[in-house]
């Protein structure tokens, strides 16, 4: 407890408030981003292919229109990729020279520090991004008022916990394609088979137990469950276990990473 | 000099850096168990050939690089356990300058300072002044990237000063400039020596050392092989005097020949011919009276780079 106290003290605060100086440029521009991605997957996804969903696909959707049961996996999938977008280039360049890690390790804060306070503007844009998806999935009718409390904080959750692994692993990259691989055949390929867009039931049997091992999977379930008023208490349990363990467990390796890396 | 101040602000013992080489290899050794101090108000200069571990022994006395061994206190704290309180305090301008790309002129000092827990109001009032010390209040407003490379090692330097330091560390800070910039920069640094500040410099250029330094030491392969004032270094190792020469290219090694037994130290680089002696005149008579006839010849007094020479058997710019 004590060490979580002193972590998220002032000098980690004054590396949240160098990202938000920067974002200070980019705001518009990420805004619209947030509001024009979920405008255009729900347009395309919920309503030209849910119509055709909605059609016969009855059964699996148990009385839920296609655009619901999609809309809780599409936002965690977006803020996940977004974050981890956010987290891993901008850590490697901090890293390399004329970096900002390398300028603010030589101030009083430590690699932790540096770490924690980014940590904490990742998470910010999560809440941004979650919140205003779920406002514009509203307006399309693809979530109800009342779930918003309870999605915004789970897409949050499994952001950290892709934001924390991201960040350890790129701390240790040097160049821009290391992170785009990473992209193209990690994140997205999660993406498709995490049950964002269909429920993983559909996939052949021996392809489930991969698809509960990965994280997206379990922030996607853990979110329509959550939307859908069909969360168990033990399944939820074992998302947010999971969810956490791997939050916790980024930040210990990326901790270590960090300080290796800043303090050679 | 106040009588309760610490009697060295950096204390160095057997200070060690091993650098870990992967593939099981032994490790690299970059500081080799220096020993030395750095009194208050001194400006202590780290003289080495390319390699010879200076920028390793900023980094530790930075505090952004773990000791291999030995110890090493700065202003009064220990560097391995106090290094946030150590870095408070220190101005810190690394060999490859670390200007934020992503910000104007003026938002590199301001958010720099922020680090430092330093109030907006401060910072305002503290960046226009040091701007002015660096001579680039015009470039205020303007993208770092429209600077030349002088103007951004000066805005290294106006960054480093931010927190108002006690100790500013230099690592090469005049590389690449042109004689002029270098010679504001030395004036800057005579000034911040005036107002009391404490400078650890590196640097190649032996006219820099001999202007700015009051101690030095002269580092080779990890290792401490001199140390003292400029006069006293090269009144210890080397002549009064040095007689250059210069041969054609298809005579030099007959020439240099010649040369040998005539004084006791005699330092022969790719380009030149270095005889160390207390009469330049009278040994260039001594040349000609064995038939050496060489292109060009010149007697001057020693300096710093023949007492760097003698001890390193390197040039300082190689
Ligand atoms: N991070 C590192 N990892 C491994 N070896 C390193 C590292 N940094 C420096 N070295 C090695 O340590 C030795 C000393 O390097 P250092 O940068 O301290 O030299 P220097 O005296 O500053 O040289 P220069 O005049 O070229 O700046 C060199 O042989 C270098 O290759
Ligand atoms: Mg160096």
């Amino acid at each position: 407890m004590d060490t979580l106290v002193r972590a998220f003290s002032a000098p980690a605060f004054r590396e949240l408030g160098y990202w938000l100086f920067r974002y200070r440029r980019t705001w518009r521009g990420s805004i619209v981003i947030s509001v024009v991605n979920p405008l255009l997957f729900l347009a395309a996804l919920g309503l030209g292919l849910g119509t055709l969903v909605d059609r016969d696909g009855g059964a699996y959707l148990r009385g839920d229109s296609y655009l619901e049961f999609l809309l809780p996996g599409l936002l965690v999938a977006a803020v996940m990729q977004t974050t981890f977008l956010e987290a891993a280039g901008p850590v490697m360049q901090g890293v390399l020279a004329r970096g900002n890690y390398r300028a603010a390790a030589s101030t009083p804060l430590s690699p932790a520090d540096i770490l924690h306070g980014h940590l904490m503007y990742w998470t910010l844009r999560a809440v941004m991004n979650a919140t205003l998806f779920t406002l514009v999935s509203m307006l399309f009718g693809a979530v109800e008022a009342s779930r918003i409390p309870l999605l915004v904080p789970v897409a949050v959750l499994v952001a950290v916990a892709f934001a924390t692994p991201a960040a350890a692993w790129s701390v240790t990259m040097t160049r821009p394609s290391q992170i785009n691989s990473m992209f193209r055949f990690a994140i997205l390929p999660l993406y498709m088979f995490s049950g964002t867009f269909f429920p993983i039931e559909q996939l052949p049997s021996w392809l489930w137990p991969v698809a509960w091992a990965t994280p997206l999977w379990h922030g996607v379930d853990l979110g329509r469950t959550v939307a859908l008023g069909t969360a168990t208490p033990l399944g939820t349990l074992a998302h947010l276990g999971y969810l956490v363990a791997m939050a916790v467990a980024g930040l210990l390796l990326a901790r270590r990473n960090y300080r290796r890396r800043l303090h050679v | 000099m106040a009588a309760d101040a610490p009697a060295a602000l950096i204390e160095a013992s057997s200070l060690t850096k091993v650098y870990e080489r992967g593939g099981g290899r032994a490790g690299f050794t970059a500081v080799d168990g220096i020993d030395f101090q750095v009194r208050r108000g001194e400006a202590f200069g780290l003289l080495g050939a390319n390699g010879a571990g200076k920028s390793s022994t900023m980094r530790m006395i930075a505090c952004v690089s773990p000791l291999t061994g030995g110890g090493l206190r700065v202003l009064g704290h220990d560097s391995v356990t106090d290094g946030p309180a150590i870095r408070a305090r220190l101005g810190v301008v690394p060999q490859d300058d670390t200007i934020d790309g992503e910000l104007t002129v003026r938002e590199n000092l301001l958010i720099y300072g922020r680090y430092f827990g330093l109030s907006w109001k401060v910072l305002r009032e503290r960046s226009t002044r040091l701007l002015e010390f660096t001579r680039l209040s015009d470039k205020a407003g303007d993208s770092v990237s429209t600077l030349s490379g002088g103007m951004r090692r000066r805005l290294t330097i106006a960054r480093a000063l931010i927190n108002e330091p006690e100790i500013v560390l230099l690592d090469e800070p005049t590389t690449g400039l042109d004689p002029q910039a270098r010679h504001l920069l030395w004036e800057r640094l005579f000034q911040l020596k005036e107002d009391g500040v404490t400078l650890l410099l590196t640097t190649h250029y032996m006219d820099e050392a001999e202007q700015l330094c009051d101690r030095l030491v002269v580092m080779d392969a990890g290792r401490i092989v001199a140390e003292g004032a400029p006069a006293e270094l090269i009144a210890r190792h080397t002549s009064r005097e040095v007689l250059e020469l210069r041969f054609d290219r298809l005579e030099r090694q007959t020439m240099t020949d010649r040369c040998r037994g005539l004084v006791e130290h005699m330092e022969e680089l790719p380009d030149r011919l270095l005889l160390s002696t207390d009469d330049g005149e009278e040994t260039l008579g001594a040349v000609h009276r064995r038939g050496v006839r060489p292109v060009t010849a010149l007697v001057r007094r020693s300096s710093l780079e023949d007492v760097f020479l003698k001890l390193t058997g390197r040039s300082l710019l190689d």
